[in-house]
């Protein structure tokens, strides 16, 4: 067994196709091993984003779909989203208006680290090296666009997840703050041997992600 | 799909699971047993009292009552006028006003005028109205020269304007709220935009375009408020004819008559008010049909009814007016309760008292106490089923058809249809008249409303809240309890309130379960219809008005202040 899942890690989609009403929306077969990028290139509507659902549990049962997604050699197929630890960004942030940055992070740390003082000082480190030392008590709503997205990003990688998926995450920020953000997210997915599945319409995305690409149309 | 097996897996789905058979149940099943209850007495069957066999003479007893047929044509009127009247201001007012400066403003008073009971927004249009009411102390002597109010039969006029007045004061707010969330979801500034460009007028533009996909989707409410207006008893016996009085009015007398024989003509009442209530459907039908092939007509011969500047102004006007006419009413009443010297035709008071206070205070302390009771038992239970509803049904858009239906059942079937026989049967099966009883019986009227109330909050909430707690590792309880509840405080608290306020305002499921044992203030307030003096009656309107105010007060006051320091939580 955990012979297997060495041979594995990261993320497997296994013949994966996605229909709708017997069309087909898309079809991928691909690993990405830890700290890569599977970019999954397409224009808006094309129905990309329902592979981040598929892969995260929450593909509206609408969709037919075939295949199987592994993360780390462990079929994920009928588990519960929350089994997956499929850490997801969106391009809103999305973060829960009605906690602090602080109590945001707080609510994504894993529930097995009980000492709170040990939770304060996690949520706190990662708002540091994310130049965010001072945000803990703030509300989120004050926040700049690239706190907020920074923020958004924190609040993930606390939960410990076991892969990424990025669902046009810079798209709304502007040029400047979109070219670090990129370099942010891929360094920490890289330091933290995260498989990454970034869906995208913006080509310079794919060019920072570097690694393999499927284009759908 | 593995889908349906992990969410079993967590204690609180497994119970949501079962809520909706719960609200079916709750819903349905008092009102088909209360139907079957009012139906078999209706043909003389009722063997509790040593009726076992059938006959019509039940029937003959309703129609051999004396001017029953001028009961049967005032309810037809008034459902029928009151309904129609509703519509049309509704929708004008919507149109005339909607995306103007004095909208929001507009919008904002509609949930508290909403929550006025029907009984009190009526005694609050009694004392405006009648003779020596405000409206007349107003312009008197100066313009009219009364030096003592005139002598008119307002309100209980023969031919029920005044309840028409009183049924339309209270439907088009509740028409303009439904209203006001279908156009939410249409692309009405954009369609405006474009018949403006095509040179049609504000209100021909909208009713070309936006009317008939608005209808469509309040078209059911439609229907409640003409099953309403023409069965409505409290609002009747307040403000309607007296001489005779509409059917509903005339089955209530009948129903609580000390014969009981007398059940048997009120069930077969109560049978012919269905009946009617089905004809004003089929009338309704009809009206649609005409007025949709004239608007086609209108459309194909593009009449654009460039300057209506004079008719919509006097929408908005109307908007305004039936606002303040409810709200007034309240303060006037209000002013009333604390009058002591008030000499027509002085508009203001000339001393103050709290004489009706000190004297109506001890008495209203048990039905106050009642009516808190059952309203907040009624809100709790039905706020969580809702919820529970919703928690089980997070992917699909829409309640299931059964619960669809059960949930309109309600308030499509006339209040005295159900109820008449629901008494019978609590008599019978020796229930009674317990404070269960009485919550599960407002809990048939509750329920629609908290679901239609928070129903449409909750599936607009960004289900991308949820699917980002679960990447985190949440469990779908975890995020229930910890994300979807907290950021839908507001309209939950709202729910709340709109269930607290509906039961809080039920006359007949109070008077008739409740069988004059368990008096509410609603009841207490009604029954004085006849000929108690104004400071009284002040003292119970304003009562029965200030505890439904007050809970849409802190629904709105409570996530303000805990979410104060959250910027992203105002709208919400």
């Amino acid at each position: 067994m955990a012979e297997a899942q060495n041979q594995q890690a990261g993320l497997t989609l296994r013949s994966v196709l996605i229909r709708l009403r017997g069309r087909l929306l898309l079809s991928v077969d691909a690993h990405v091993q830890p700290g890569s990028v599977l970019t999954v290139m397409g224009p808006s509507g094309s129905g990309k984003s329902t592979l981040l659902a598929f892969v995260g549990g929450f593909l509206d049962p609408a969709f037919e779909t075939t295949g199987t997604v592994l993360i780390d050699g462990q079929d994920m197929s009928g588990k519960s989203p929350q089994a997956r630890h499929a850490g997801i960004l969106f391009q809103d942030p999305l973060l829960f208006p009605h906690m602090s940055v602080g109590q945001n992070l707080l609510f994504a740390i894993p529930s097995e680290i009980r000492s709170h003082s040990e939770r304060v000082s996690i949520a706190r480190n990662m708002l540091a090296g994310m130049d965010l030392d001072s945000c803990f008590d703030h509300d989120p709503a004050r926040l700049s666009g690239g706190q907020k997205a920074r923020v958004a990003l924190a609040r993930t990688l606390v939960s410990r997840p076991r892969a990424l998926l990025l669902d046009e995450p810079f798209s709304k920020l502007d040029s400047a703050l979109r070219q670090q953000m990129r370099e942010l997210v891929f360094s920490l997915a890289r330091e933290r041997a995260l498989p990454v599945v970034l869906v995208t319409h913006d080509p310079a995305d794919a060019d920072a992600a570097g690694g393999q690409l499927v284009t759908i149309d | 799909m593995g889908r349906g097996a992990w969410q079993e897996q967590e204690p609180l789905l497994r119970i949501a699971r079962f809520a909706p058979h719960v609200v079916i149940l709750l819903l349905s099943g008092p009102v088909l047993a209360g139907l079957l209850g009012t139906i078999l007495p209706a043909f003389s069957y009722l063997p509790a009292l040593g009726r076992t066999s059938f006959s019509f003479d039940a029937f003959r007893a309703v129609f051999d009552e004396p001017n029953i047929g001028w009961s049967i044509f005032l309810s037809l009127w008034t459902g029928l006028a009151a309904s129609a009247i509703s519509v049309v201001i509704s929708a004008g007012v919507l149109a005339a006003g909607f995306g103007t400066r004095g909208w929001a403003v507009l919008i904002k008073f509609l949930s508290p005028i909403l929550s006025v009971p029907h009984a009190a927004a009526a005694y609050g249009l009694m004392v405006l109205v009648m003779p020596s009411g405000f409206a007349s102390r107003l312009i008197s002597p100066e313009l009219t020269g009364w030096q003592t109010p005139p002598d008119l039969l307002i309100p209980n006029d023969p031919w029920g304007l005044a309840l028409i007045a009183g049924l339309v004061a209270k439907e088009v707010p509740f028409l303009l709220l439904l209203l006001i969330a279908a156009i939410g979801q249409s692309d009405a500034p954009r369609s405006l935009h474009m018949t403006d460009a095509l040179g049609y007028g504000r209100l021909a533009g909208f009713f070309h375009v936006l009317w008939p996909q608005l209808y469509r989707q309040v078209r059911f409410a439609v229907f409640a408020v003409l099953a309403f207006s023409a069965t409505a008893v409290d609002v009747a016996i307040i403000l309607g004819p007296s001489t005779p009085s509409t059917l509903s009015v005339q089955l209530v007398r009948w129903m609580n008559d000390p014969d009981l024989d007398m059940r048997l003509t009120a069930s077969a009442g109560a049978v012919v008010q269905l009946g009617l209530v089905l004809l004003l459907f089929i009338v309704w039908f009809g009206l649609e049909r005409v007025l949709a092939t004239y608007r086609k007509f209108l459309a194909a011969a593009g009449l654009r009814l460039a300057l209506d500047g004079v008719l919509t102004a006097s929408l908005r006007f109307a908007g305004w007016l039936l606002t303040f006419l409810t709200l007034g009413g309240l303060l006037l009443l209000a002013l009333w309760s604390v009058a002591a010297l008030w000499p027509f035709p002085d508009a203001l008071p000339e001393s103050y008292t709290l004489k009706a206070w000190i004297r109506v205070l001890p008495a209203v302390m048990q039905p106050m106490a009642t009516t808190f009771e059952i309203g907040i038992a009624c809100a709790f239970i039905a706020t969580l089923l809702c919820i529970l509803c919703l928690a089980s049904s997070s992917a699909a858009k829409h309640w299931s058809p059964l619960l669809n239906a059960s949930l309109a059942l309600p308030l499509i079937v006339p209040q005295t249809a159900f109820l008449f026989g629901l008494q019978i049967a609590a008599i019978k099966s020796g229930i009674g008249y317990g404070i269960a009883a009485l919550v599960l019986v407002h809990l048939v009227f509750v329920m629609p409303y908290v679901f239609l109330s928070l129903s449409q909050a909750w599936r607009s909430l960004d289900p991308r809240y949820a699917h980002v707690a679960h990447g985190l590792g949440k469990s779908r309880t975890e995020t229930l309890l910890r994300i979807e509840l907290p950021l839908l405080l507001r309209p939950v608290l709202t729910a709340f309130a709109v269930g607290f306020a509906v039961s809080a305002g039920l006359y007949l499921p109070t008077l008739l379960i409740g069988a004059g044992r368990l008096p509410t203030i609603t009841t207490e307030a009604v029954a004085l219809a006849s000929g108690a003096n104004r400071r009284t009656i002040g003292v119970y309107a304003f009562l029965q008005a200030i505890l439904p105010f007050t809970g849409f007060v802190l629904a709105f006051a409570l996530p303000t202040w805990l979410f104060r320091h959250r910027a992203g939580m105002k709208g919400a």
